[in-house]
């Protein structure tokens, strides 16, 4: 008796796309290609139709033709002569801008408060908690808006700062805070080492850059000495003058100085100007999602499990090192994930600048010159072309960083 | 040695020693502020610099709100009133109650309808909600938005008993021909819903919604908090559907069909909701047929739906990775088909997992309908924004209408978020 044989081979019948399973997906497929296929044949027939009825193409010519409208918050030269495309730039490195600064300053909103909320004082995690839940369940929309009114309204106009007694006075003579905007003082150089401050700025930064690997490198060296006997060697004064020294030097070379704003006519001059609307965005977006990092930070925390701070506590680790060298390295594992993709909301809630005026990719690509031009179909994906792309480049960059500290499982 | 055999014994209890209180420092409320709020220096540092903020806090809000005047028409008459004093001018909220709730356009005399319709939401999500009450009310659950449509629009009732006829017949015919083939009663239910909708459709009279019982009611007219709803509960429970067909889709091992749902899921996870509206506002017209004309608020309907159901999409993905391997595999020795194995064994447990991530998007997504005042409609915000700021009567007027939405806002998210939470506690069936 044969137990076993080999299936008949069977030859393929048409039925089998519509009853057998192994070739039924096939049919799905083709289905859904047709279905794909019909609905974009049908909806770019309509866009056609449409698009001649109203005597439209489609064409990003208008890219260079001359925007005509002002921005006042930017980081690159614009004039109203400049063209759209230019704006669009404009726009581009103001959102980049604003992104970036929310991003650094959600971060440390979101670990203090995270942190505090387990801290074990009943009154601040209590405070915490209110802080997370109350900021959480509101639109970010209405704090950008609410910020944004403080910042217009609730601030004095400069005029107040006029007079023998005025109303208002700077904040230690430096600082300016007006409904027109915020004025700090701006650092230049008197004998920059470059003509340009540009590049003098690139040579500070070039400087930092590389007290920074020199502090990496100390570190390095610092572990392999307690690795060989057992003795870290006490780094912090060469880290500090790896930092301090090159710096201070470069600084007075170049004859750092600072110009203060200063109230000249109807409005303050000098200094750096940081305008109300992209502070209302800043701090808005940074309050906002500070409390769902918040959230992030303390779930990470709390994931790890108690056995850990205990073995550590045993080992005879101050509670500071059980932090930096136990709880936090674990912990980071599990809060970046969702840190990456609250970076990636920052970004793309830095799109509501569009409701407080603040020049960024959408007020000016997508509300400005759509305007004017009348082209919303170019403009809107080319705007989401440029949200995509930040995007993946934003989660690229993060992903990267992740695998650097994921679990090395063997 | 001789004293002590006489007297061997210098004192003897008599009784126990009634236990001595604890001392003032280890008890009561001492021993909790010690623990709680002074338990080191920097702990009583933070202590001391949070009470602070909280009386920063206090003594800006509290006289603001009990000085606060709520039977004024208009900002200046709050300020003669006020005199001087710090209070708020809570008149606004007296006076423009109803434009923040139901928008400016919307009739007076028929706010009675949204109201009802907003409680019949309770009544029909109840049984959603909470599994103990009967499952008879789930009809009325399924009845609920023809009926929410009817009161809202207003207009003939003609058109939602169509389209309820139109889901009744597609629903009669999947219990038919379903049983045999899901594929079958699937398709044959969307066809028969189409043919159903078509004559139904000729059925109605032109201007049948003139003379109305209910007066007609374009969409342009909605406004206000009720709008935010209407696009938070709508989007949401469309885009639970189409997030749960993508996600299955995503998981799928037909390269094509994964690959529609892969690309339209990282889409629109990738762009901001406000370009998904300016969509809806400037460039969706282009793609409907020369003719047709769709309101602003079926479009936007249209595109918070499609962002939502990515989101939910990717959530649910979550709960389906979470399943082990080991529940497919049981479906199939069972002999079960795709879709029973789905509806039977793999949905039920990757729902109940992914319940928290689905909460968190609908709250996310009920607070970004704030956004369509971007797109010029006047929710909430949009409200607030333009007639109401802009009105010579209440021009100035920021922190009491800015409040209220916040505070409305406040109100349903964290009641949703603690609804969740209960949920999660109720549904936990694992062992810890």
């Amino acid at each position: 008796m044969s137990t076993l044989s080999d299936p008949p081979q069977e030859q393929f019948r048409l039925s089998m796309l519509v009853n057998d399973t192994r070739y039924r997906s096939l049919t799905f497929q083709a289905i859904a290609a047709l279905l794909l296929a019909l609905s974009i044949w049908y909806l770019g027939n309509n866009l056609i139709q449409n698009l001649r009825a109203a005597g439209l193409n489609i064409s990003y010519d208008f890219l260079g033709n001359p925007a005509g409208y002002d921005i006042n918050q930017r980081l690159v030269e614009y004039d109203n002569q400049d063209s759209h495309g230019r704006a669009a730039l404009v726009g581009i490195l103001n959102t980049l801008l604003v992104a970036f600064l929310a991003c650094i300053t959600a971060t440390i909103f979101g670990v203090i408060a995270g942190v505090l909320r387990l801290s074990n004082n009943w009154l601040v995690s209590k405070l915490m908690a209110v802080y997370v839940e109350i900021f959480r369940n509101i639109p970010v929309l209405i704090w950008i808006i609410i910020i944004f009114t403080i910042m217009t309204a609730a601030l004095p106009g400069p005029r107040a700062f006029r007079g023998d007694d005025p109303a208002s006075t700077m904040v230690l003579d430096l600082f300016a805070f007006t409904n027109r905007g915020v004025y700090i003082p701006m650092p230049w150089f008197e004998s920059g080492i470059f003509a340009s401050a540009a590049l003098n700025w690139l040579l500070v930064l070039a400087v930092l850059v590389g007290s920074f690997v020199a502090t990496r490198k100390i570190e390095a060296w610092a572990s392999h000495k307690q690795e060989e006997t057992g003795v870290r060697p006490k780094t912090l004064f060469m880290v500090l003058g790896v930092w301090l020294v090159p710096f201070l030097l470069l600084m007075v070379i170049m004859g750092l100085s600072w110009e203060v704003p200063a109230l000249k006519g109807f409005n303050f001059q000098g200094g750096i100007k940081i305008g109300g609307p992209l502070i209302a965005l800043w701090f808005a977006l940074s309050i906002y999602t500070g409390a769902f990092i918040a959230e992030n930070v303390r779930a990470g925390i709390q994931a790890i499990s108690k056995g850990q701070t205990e073995a550590a506590a045993a080992l005879g680790l101050r509670p500071g090192r059980i932090m930096n060298l136990v709880v936090l390295p674990q912990a980071l594992r599990v809060i970046i994930p969702p840190l990456i993709s609250q970076y990636l909301n920052i970004t793309k809630n830095s799109s509501l600048a569009i409701a407080v005026g603040y020049a960024d990719i959408t007020a000016t690509l997508g509300g400005i010159t759509l305007n004017q031009t009348g082209r919303a179909i170019e403009c809107v994906l080319l705007l989401m072309l440029f949200y995509l792309t930040a995007s993946l480049v934003i989660s690229m960059v993060m992903n990267v960083y992740n695998a650097s500290v994921k679990l090395k499982e063997r | 040695m001789s004293d002590k055999t006489t007297n061997p014994i210098a004192f003897v209890a008599k009784g126990t020693i009634p236990p001595a209180p604890p001392p003032a420092s280890q008890a009561g409320v001492v021993k909790w502020v010690r623990d709680n709020l002074f338990s080191s220096v920097p702990n009583g540092v933070l202590t001391l610099v949070a009470l602070a903020v909280i009386y920063l806090l206090l003594q800006k809000t509290v006289p603001w709100l009990v000085n606060g005047v709520w039977t004024t028409s208009s900002l200046n008459e709050c300020r003669e009133v006020l005199d001087g004093r710090v209070g708020a001018c809570f008149s606004v909220l007296t006076e423009r109650w109803h434009q923040l709730l139901y928008g400016f356009k919307y009739p007076a005399d028929q706010y009675w309808r949204p109201n009802l319709a907003l409680v019949l939401l309770l009544v029909a999500a109840a049984p959603v909600l909470f599994f103990d009450l009967p499952r008879k009310l789930l009809i009325f659950t399924g009845l609920y938005p023809f009926i929410a449509f009817w009161l809202i629009w207003g207009g003939t009732i003609m058109a939602p008993i169509v389209a309820l006829v139109g889901f009744v017949a597609a629903g009669a015919v999947f219990q038919i021909y379903g049983r045999g083939s899901f594929a079958l009663g699937f398709f044959g239910g969307i066809a028969t819903a189409l043919i159903v909708w078509t004559l139904g459709g000729m059925l109605i009279p032109e201007g049948a919604s003139d003379n109305a019982m209910l007066q007609a009611v374009p969409s342009r007219d909605l406004g206000g908090f009720m709008l935010n709803l209407m696009l938070g509960v709508t989007c949401v429970s469309l885009s639970l559907p189409l997030g749960i067909a993508l996600a299955l889709g995503r998981q799928s091992d037909m390269p094509l069909i994964k690959w529609i749902c892969v690309v339209f899921i990282e889409f629109v996870r990738g762009v901001p909701l406000i370009t998904l509206l300016f969509v809806a506002s400037v460039m969706l017209a282009y793609f409907f047929p020369p003719d047709a004309t769709v309101d602003l608020f079926l479009r936007v309907v249209i595109m918070i739906t499609l962002f939502s159901a990515a989101y939910i999409a990717e959530v649910i993905r979550g709960g389906l990775a979470a399943l082990p391997k080991g529940q497919y595999e049981a479906a199939d020795s069972l002999g079960l088909d795709y879709p029973q194995a789905m509806r039977l064994i793999i949905l039920p447990q990757a729902l109940k997992i992914s319940i928290p991530g689905i909460v968190n998007v609908a709250v996310g997504l009920f607070k970004d309908t704030t956004l369509v005042s971007v797109i010029s409609m006047f929710d909430l915000v949009g409200m607030i924004r333009g007639p109401i700021l802009a009105s010579t009567e209440w021009n100035g007027v920021y922190w009491e209408l800015l409040g209220f939405a916040a505070f409305l806002f406040f109100i349903v998210c964290y009641g949703i978020s603690q609804y969740s939470q209960w949920l999660e506690r109720r549904l936990a069936t694992d062992h810890r």
